[in-house]
């Protein structure tokens, strides 16, 4: 193994894009049959550096080696020839084609469809062997799952016999037992001989399934570890430059007067299914309550009913008063003035204007308020703006420009932009989903520290989040809901994920 | 309505139909790859003033529609650079190239033949003929396969009969073929083509040659087979009706074909009956002629169903991370 040639080297990579340095003379050396992480915040340069490995950049400087092999890698026909396969982040699937047609669009035989279709349908049962990668050829992308799917991109590859397999950020559109399964699978491949390179930014992740790990930031390569000589503490520190808090450090909870009260709350969605199924829950004021979950269990909907963006049916009380949760008054706008602040679960859907600036951003669902009026019927953009510069300072936002627009941001600071919006409102109640996902280590503690911060000013906070370290480090209280309906409550300290996780798959933690 | 009429009738719908099939289909590869294409109608214009001009001056039909063919491909050519090299806005890149055909064409016609922006009118060698196919003699006295042999299917010029080819041809080329799965994939996830290490801008640029050819074909059609010289905007909308059927056809050839057909049958019985007398209520000539392009309205309005273009029709494809 020692004498063994890396099965692929970097050698002092740099790319400019304008005057931004995404990578800065990187050196890198990946052994074969290896599972190799890369992690960094977003923007680091992870996606920049593999980019130029499958030919979609050109690197400015620098020499790769496959195999000990010098070699160039113009476009990504190259790569392909250089053995090279990658999943890339968001899917590079034609929807409407089956498994098998992605499978041999640009790797077909000849000019007809017939036989190439026929030899991947062999090619595919023989993987499906050998990999444990199972998939339907004859089924249409956009019916099977996001975990499906990635196993195309995972077979795509491995039909044009890759040897080296790059994954960028591969389990954020995946759910935990999705993620497992993968990780198995990229074992199994590693076992075979595969060379893996694996992206992301959750350190778990790396912890877990990596042998190596090389940790970027700002565009250059700061560490290469052994995974086992390291541990997350380090790594994060490594990542984002200065010590980083994983587990939150707050003050025990002085719960005060109740501000919400829900009882027997019913949800139906739109195609008449039953999402919430009569839950009872209270937060008090300086408390936050963590709603644990798998998924797709009537968390997201109990939040939109809160938050103004479905109806639903029973009693909720807010400081005593009755909340309509239908008709008039239970809209968005009415929930805003009612006290209540919303950091929706899908920031680039409901939480923002992707198409417009930061500083519109800023102000969306308080524009009405009396502080950006100019007069009766003009705004005051000044002061919108001035607004912004504040809330962009206090939160952190980078780049620091109220006149990029939102899609320019990166997913953390997106966030940011939302969470400094919904908090800075001064709510009675906070409502907050999935606050840090696909968000950075440094950003997830400073969201978190926001967090705790409104609930020491003595506000209530509800947080739905389906990790759960998120829910363990925040909560004050932990509501566990599975198929509409809450399956007990616990205390932080007195519980641990194991029992979390009992209650999480709809199994009562006593009677187990 | 006598058997002798309705075989007319379709007869003239086979005619009318060819243009728009051609033009239809010619839409079909362009979208099909991703390039939204509303320039069929000033390409097909072009490609019918510059077959007819050149089979005017030259007297040799083919020579025409070769003229035709080279004229509506540089106006592909134009908008693919436009909407591929440069990624502009292919709406807009589309309505340039109908507004150019549309002055170019009298402008030059005018400059060439002072005949008040027409060509001259063709004859013999400069126009396609009917072609009699084998037999139509012999079986025209047969009871009813007879004329629909000798009357509808045999006696159309040879372009009628490669419009009809290609329509099998396409579905082909499109379900069957290598370069067909690729088209078909540069137009739903150009992202997903560009990884597979294929040229998008290449599968593009191939798309609009071909789209460039079938409307030269259908331009030169409309002056040297279905009429006998041009005449200033003798296109009459055809590009926009082959639009609208390609849309009902939901971008499928087959389906194309019948569209055109139910088009093009709209056309002949405008022309059939100009004036219908339903007991007393006459429906004037002018509701009729409108018939077609009444059709083609409702269609776009979306009363046929949801139709689903090519999901990255209308986008530049711009390389990203």
């Amino acid at each position: 193994m020692a004498d063994q040639a890396p099965a692929i080297e970097l050698r002092g990579i740099s790319k400019a894009f304008g005057p931004v340095q995404a990578n800065k003379d990187i050196s890198i050396s990946v052994m074969p049959g290896t599972i190799h992480g890369i992690i960094g915040e977003n923007g680091a340069g992870k996606s920049t550096l593999m980019s130029i490995l499958y030919g979609f950049y050109k690197a400015d400087a620098g020499e790769i080696f496959i195999n000990g092999q010098k070699t160039d890698i113009p476009d990504s026909q190259a790569a392909i020839a250089a053995g090279i396969g990658m999943v890339f982040q968001h899917f590079k699937l034609v929807q409407n084609f089956t498994v098998l047609e992605n499978i041999i669009l640009g790797a077909e035989d000849g000019g007809l469809l017939k036989p190439s279709l026929a030899k991947a349908r062999k090619t595919l049962l023989e993987l499906e062997k050998e990999y444990e990668l199972n998939a339907d050829p004859d089924a249409v992308i956009e019916d099977i799952g996001v975990g499906k799917q990635q196993r195309v991109e995972i077979l795509k590859a491995l039909y044009r016999q890759a040897e080296i397999l790059i994954l960028d950020e591969p389990t954020g559109v995946l759910t935990p037992a999705e993620a497992d399964q993968l990780f198995r699978i990229l074992h199994r491949l590693k076992d075979e001989g595969k060379t893996i390179i694996l992206i992301t930014h959750k350190l778990r992740e790396i912890m877990d399934a990596t042998d190596t790990v090389s940790v970027m930031r700002r565009g250059e390569m700061t560490a290469t570890v052994k995974t086992y000589e390291t541990n997350p503490e380090n790594l994060a520190e490594l990542m984002v430059g200065r010590k980083v808090l994983l587990q939150i450090d707050k003050a025990p909870a002085k719960p005060g007067e109740t501000v919400l009260d829900i009882e027997n709350l019913h949800v139906v969605d739109q195609a008449g299914v039953e999402r919430v199924k009569g839950i009872s829950l209270n937060v008090r004021a300086g408390e936050i309550v963590g709603v644990a979950g798998v998924a797709g269990n009537g968390q997201s909907e109990l939040m939109e009913v809160l938050g103004g963006m479905r109806p639903g049916t029973g009693s909720v009380q807010l400081k005593g008063q009755p909340l309509p949760l239908s008709g008039l008054g239970s809209d968005g706008q009415a929930r805003r003035q009612q006290g209540i602040a919303h950091v929706p679960e899908d920031r680039q859907r409901e939480g923002l204007i992707m198409d417009f600036y930061a500083w519109e951003n800023v102000a969306f669902g308080y524009h009405h308020n009396p502080e950006y009026q100019r007069n009766r019927l003009l705004m005051d953009n000044a002061a919108l703006r001035a607004d912004t510069e504040r809330k962009i300072e206090k939160f952190d936002v980078r780049p620091a420009n109220g006149w990029l627009t939102a899609k320019n941001f990166s997913g953390g600071n997106q966030q940011k932009i939302v969470v400094a919006r919904e908090i800075e409102s001064e709510p009675e109640l906070l409502l907050i989903g999935q606050p840090t996902r696909g968000v950075d280590v440094g950003a997830i503690e400073f969201i978190h520290r926001q967090i705790v911060a409104l609930r020491d000013a003595g506000k209530a906070v509800l947080l739905v989040s389906v990790e759960l370290d998120e829910i363990l480090s925040l909560s004050d209280r932990i509501a566990v809901m599975f198929d509409g309906h809450i399956m007990g409550e616990r205390l932080p300290g007195e519980t641990d994920e194991k029992e979390l996780g009992l209650l999480m798959a709809g199994m009562n933690g006593e009677a187990a | 309505m006598d058997f002798l009429t309705l075989i007319q009738i379709l007869d003239s719908t086979v005619r009318l139909a060819t243009p728009l099939l051609l033009a239809c289909l010619a839409g079909l590869y362009s979208e099909r790859a991703g390039i939204f294409d509303i320039g069929l109608e000033g390409k097909m214009l072009a490609a019918a003033f510059f077959s007819a001009a050149i089979a005017a001056l030259t007297g040799n039909v083919w020579l025409g529609l070769l003229a035709g063919i080279v004229a509506s491909m540089v106006l592909s050519g134009l908008h693919g650079l436009a909407s591929i090299t440069f990624r502009g806005n292919q709406l807009i890149s589309g309505v340039a190239i109908n507004f150019l055909a549309s002055g170019m064409t009298v402008l030059i016609a005018q400059d060439w033949f002072r005949q008040g922006g027409r060509t001259p009118s063709l004859s013999g060698g400069a126009r396609f003929s009917p072609i009699t196919l084998p037999f139509a003699e012999a079986v025209e006295d047969v009871p009813v396969l007879g004329p629909i042999y000798s009357e509808l299917i045999s006696g159309h010029s040879i372009l009628v009969y490669l419009a009809a080819a290609s329509v099998p041809l396409t579905w082909w080329v499109l379900y069957r073929t290598r370069f067909g799965l690729r088209l078909r994939a540069v137009g739903e996830a150009p992202e997903a083509v560009d990884t597979a290490g294929v040229s998008v801008v290449g599968l593009r640029f191939a798309a609009v040659a071909i789209c460039g050819v079938l409307c030269g074909i259908a331009g030169a059609y409309l002056s040297t087979a279905l009429q006998a010289g041009f005449v200033k905007e003798m296109t009459a909308g055809r590009g926009f009706i082959a639009l609208a059927a390609l849309i009902f056809a939901k971008w499928r050839p087959w389906h194309a074909m019948w569209a055109c057909l139910l088009f093009g049958f709209l056309q002949a019985v405008a022309l059939r009956y100009q004036n219908i007398d339903l007991g007393g209520l006459v429906i004037p000539v002018q509701v009729m002629d409108a018939l077609p392009y009444i059709l083609t309205v409702v269609i776009l309005a979306g009363f046929v169903g949801k139709a689903i273009p090519p999901r990255a029709g209308g986008e530049p494809y711009i390389k990203e991370r």
